[in-house]
């Protein structure tokens, strides 16, 4: 970093402009600034002692923004009683408590800021930022401080922070998590000690045991297993017990009757002082399980927590225009007929119509389209959305559960609660399973008490806990435990369990276009020279004219190039821009804006999206975007389609586009201008040949599609309904794991199947041998222990693969 | 082979003591952010025991 004309901002990293000189002295330095924002947030920092931050900091923050007044009387709202009775929790006299949002932490050196700064308001109490989830739970005392003090002092250091209310999700899932925790470590612990004991009471057996310290250690090993059996085990207890009122025959039944009648039977053993006790079983399958189904648990929530964060998309204020001038109020009192004022850079806070100005409003949030829609007076907006351009009036004609965003999340719901469910074979499998069982071992009773009745009750006992399907049950759970770990490390979140098993069997992969085989943002992939001037300048020129646009045409043109430093005259939305360097005038735009300067430029090419660039004299060059492929795209196609997968595209975008992009990829079958209806319509036939369809999309329009498919599949940058309705997510953002991810699910089936056909194997030869008497409890006991151990440490063979 | 008959019940009695301090832990909420406290430890509180970096900062010298 010299002291080249182009300097980087020190707090943010962008470009300094040329003409702009401000310096803040950080670390014994004078450190150049990019704006009068990022210059205000690094003079807090200096100012409160905590420069300390830049040099712990490893990523550079965010851009500073100026805090005008109207942001201050905004967040002045928050200390609004009514409005703070939704989010903050009164702990008795002025003491309270809230949760907070915080947008902008990139690095740990920024908790390290905002902790140390918070921290040291008067009237904190105490303020700390959990760093996995970026919530932050502040406690301050209302006497001396407020909370839009708080909200502000953040805002100082270059933070935003929203006050949320977590009771409505966080708070079970944190409840729900907490007692999972529980649940394993008391089957933890237990599994350990009943372990021990087991070990000297199987070496007992051979070498001839005391009556009195076998005695001992059955008492011990019971009193051990009960908190584990009535705690731990609990989970499969309240789920069988659920099942059965359905009438249904879960997974869970075998699962409780496993352990039940294995647990019953060693406690009578103890009691009695005979027969056999299986308390290591037990206790080691319950711990098997609960591992299974708590990292399925974390999954879950941890998408879950990113669907949370829609809510903030809706803001908490609003500016409302009345008689008298405009005034801020809380979203929740808004009332249809309403009239609202939004900013550019604000979020529409309700569903409205315009009346007054025009701008265009960036709908990737519901649409997954990265090209901003204008609006003008008339056109309806959607809360949610953002404003990009000039301020606009807006009329509420929709609030609270009869907006759209509220639609959609309906919508949602109820294509879950349709969603065609794979998973339930296993289930019904086990049903059957179970029936069979009991009625073996009603007959084996009936039959043993006519002939023998002292011996009725021990064999139909061996029965029971030999066939007892432990190892059945656990195969499926930690076949996917392994493989669903083994993703999550290659960057694919797996967040239920069936999902592996269904995209293992997946005979169709549907993909949507735009975001998800593409980058979903405009590229510039071609410049015409139509004058004699170079590509570097028509480039730098044509930056500079942008230089202050965050419309993704503008992003495109900035990125790689050198702006040039220009001045901007006037902007028209959605039309261009007209600037004046070195003393001559240019326009940067459309090809009507261009042609009020030259009316018979006729450009050569007009397919895909061009913008051309003009001086007063002549048309000096085009630029053409468009939205590419990903690099991956099409050797992933390639790849799927050698593992015997049929691939499908569908987008709403026009005819051209689609079939340019599926001829570049080669994917033959697919289909332009599909409405979501039209998508779930094609799945649903798909499905309806037996075909098994997965579904891979990123936008919230492919949210009701992607729950309609067997397994569907999210990128990580598309919109956080569809991460939240899908059943696999691709953090990584590429494609590449796709095929990969087929590959580990089908080990994962086929490791499921041997699994199945080894636990099913043994029982079926236990079974007849334990009926007719045969089987020690003892070798019960260890073959029961063995069938489950065997299994597991078949599934574990997945982690070695690659 | 006495001794068992104390050793045994103070497996269990340990087992106890170990699942009440696990149980301890995660009421205390130490399992609700397994990343911070890795990042904390590296920066809290010692400042007046880091010598002032004088001259060129940290940051500069990529």
């Amino acid at each position: 970093m010299s002291a080249s004309p182009h300097q980087e901002c020190f707090h943010c990293g962008l470009p300094v402009p040329d003409d702009l000189d401000l310096k803040v002295e950080i670390l014994d330095e004078q450190r150049p600034m990019c704006c009068m924002g990022c210059q205000a947030v690094a003079q807090a920092i200096v100012e409160n002692n905590l420069e300390d931050y830049y040099r712990h900091r490893t990523e550079k923050a965010q851009v500073g923004e100026a805090l005008v007044p109207d942001a201050l009387r905004d967040l002045e709202l928050y200390d609004n009683e009514n409005l703070q009775q939704s989010f903050v929790h009164v702990q008795g006299g002025e003491i309270r408590e809230a949760s907070l949002i915080l947008e902008g932490i990139v690095c740990a050196a920024c908790v390290w800021l905002s902790e140390r700064h918070v921290n040291t308001l008067p009237g904190v109490q105490s303020f700390y930022v959990n760093y996995s989830t970026h919530r932050a739970q502040v406690t301050w005392d209302n006497s001396q401080i407020h909370l839009s003090a708080i909200l502000q002092a953040i805002n100082e250091i270059g933070y935003h922070a929203h006050p949320f209310d977590p009771s409505r999700q966080e708070a079970l899932q944190k409840k729900e998590r907490n007692r999972a925790l529980r649940r394993i470590g008391i089957a933890g612990v237990g599994t350990m000690q009943v372990m021990m004991m087991a070990v000297a009471m199987y070496l007992g057996e051979y070498q001839d045991m005391d009556d009195s310290i076998r005695k001992l250690l059955r008492w011990a090993s019971l009193v051990v297993t009960i908190p584990v059996i009535t705690y731990s085990g609990q989970a499969f207890f309240q789920s069988a017990w659920r099942d059965l009122r359905q009438g249904r025959l879960g997974m869970d039944v075998p699962v409780s009757l496993a352990i039940g009648t294995a647990f019953i039977a060693s406690a009578w053993a103890t009691w009695t002082n005979t027969g056999h006790v299986y308390y290591d079983s037990v206790t080691m399958f319950t711990f098997f399980l609960l591992i299974g189904r708590t990292l399925e648990m974390t999954a879950r929530h941890k998408a879950g927590q990113v669907a949370e964060e829609l809510v903030k998309l809706m803001p908490a204020t609003a500016h409302r225009k009345t008689a008298t001038g405009i005034e801020p109020v809380p979203v929740a009192e808004l009332v249809v007929g309403d009239h609202l004022v939004v900013k550019p850079g604000e979020v529409v806070p309700a569903d409205g119509v315009v009346i007054e100005g025009s701008s265009s409003i960036n709908e990737a949030l519901l649409t997954g389209e990265s090209l901003p829609r204008k609006k003008q007076p008339g056109d309806t907006v959607i809360g949610g959305t953002i404003n990009m351009e000039s301020p606009l009036t807006i009329e509420v004609d929709k609030i609270g559960q009869d907006s759209v965003l509220a639609g959609i999340s309906r919508l949602l719901e109820r294509a879950h609660a349709e969603k065609p469910r794979v998973a339930e074979l296993a289930n019904r499998v086990a049903g059957w399973f179970v029936t069979a069982l009991l009625l073996v071992a009603v007959v084996v009773y009936a039959y043993w008490y006519f002939r023998a009745p002292e011996d009725a009750f021990w064999i139909t006992l061996s029965v029971l806990v030999i066939t007892c399907p432990c190892a059945l049950s656990l195969a499926t759970p930690v076949a996917l435990t392994a493989a669903t770990g083994m993703l999550t490390r290659h960057g694919v979140l797996t967040t239920r369990g069936h999902a592996l098993e269904t995209l293992a069997k997946a005979t169709d992969i549907i993909f949507d276009k735009t975001g998800t085989l593409t980058y979903g943002q405009l590229k510039l992939v071609e410049v015409a020279r139509l004058a004699d001037r170079d590509e570097p300048w028509l480039r730098g020129l044509a930056a500079g004219l942008e230089g202050y646009s965050e419309h993704p045409i503008a992003t495109a043109l900035k990125e790689g190039v050198e702006p040039m430093v220009l001045e901007v005259i006037e902007s028209e939305t959605g039309r261009g821009v007209l600037g004046r360097y070195d003393g001559n005038y240019y326009r940067l735009g459309s090809l009507d804006f261009i042609r009020e300067w030259h009316p018979e430029f006729a450009p050569e090419q007009t397919v895909g999206t061009w913008i051309y660039l003009a001086s007063q004299e002549a048309v000096l060059g085009g630029f053409h975007f468009s939205d590419e492929p990903r690099e991956e795209a099409a050797e992933v196609i390639r790849q799927l389609e050698a593992q015997g997968i049929t691939v499908h595209l569908l987008s709403g975008d026009n005819e051209a586009a689609v079939a340019a992009v599926a001829s570049r990829l080669g994917i033959s079958r697919h289909r332009a201008r599909q409405l979501p209806d039209d998508k779930l319509d094609y799945v649903r036939r798909l499905q309806a040949e037996g075909k098994i369809v997965a579904m891979v999309g990123d936008g919230v329009n492919d949210a009701p599609v992607l729950a309609g498919a067997q397994v569907s599949i999210a990128m990580g940058t598309g919109a956080q309904l569809a991460q939240a309705s899908a059943d696999m997510v691709l953090l990584s953002d590429h494609l590449d794991v796709l095929p990969f991810s087929v590959t580990i699910a089908r080990k994962a089936l086929s490791i499921i199947r041997q699994n199945i056909v080894w636990a099913i194997g043994y029982n079926v030869i236990a079974l007849p041998l334990a009926a007719a008497g045969y089987i020690l409890p003892w070798m019960a006991a260890i073959g029961m222990s063995g069938s489950s151990l065997f299994v597991v440490l078949n599934a574990l063979r997945l982690k070695d693969k690659r | 082979m006495e001794i068992l008959f104390i050793l045994v019940p103070l497996a269990v009695i340990l087992a106890a003591v170990a699942i009440a301090a696990f149980v301890m832990t995660v009421k205390s909420g130490q399992y609700d952010d397994l990343d911070g406290a890795a990042h904390r430890i590296l920066m809290d509180d010692d400042d007046p025991m880091i010598p002032k970096y004088k001259g060129k900062s940290l940051q500069d010298k990529k």
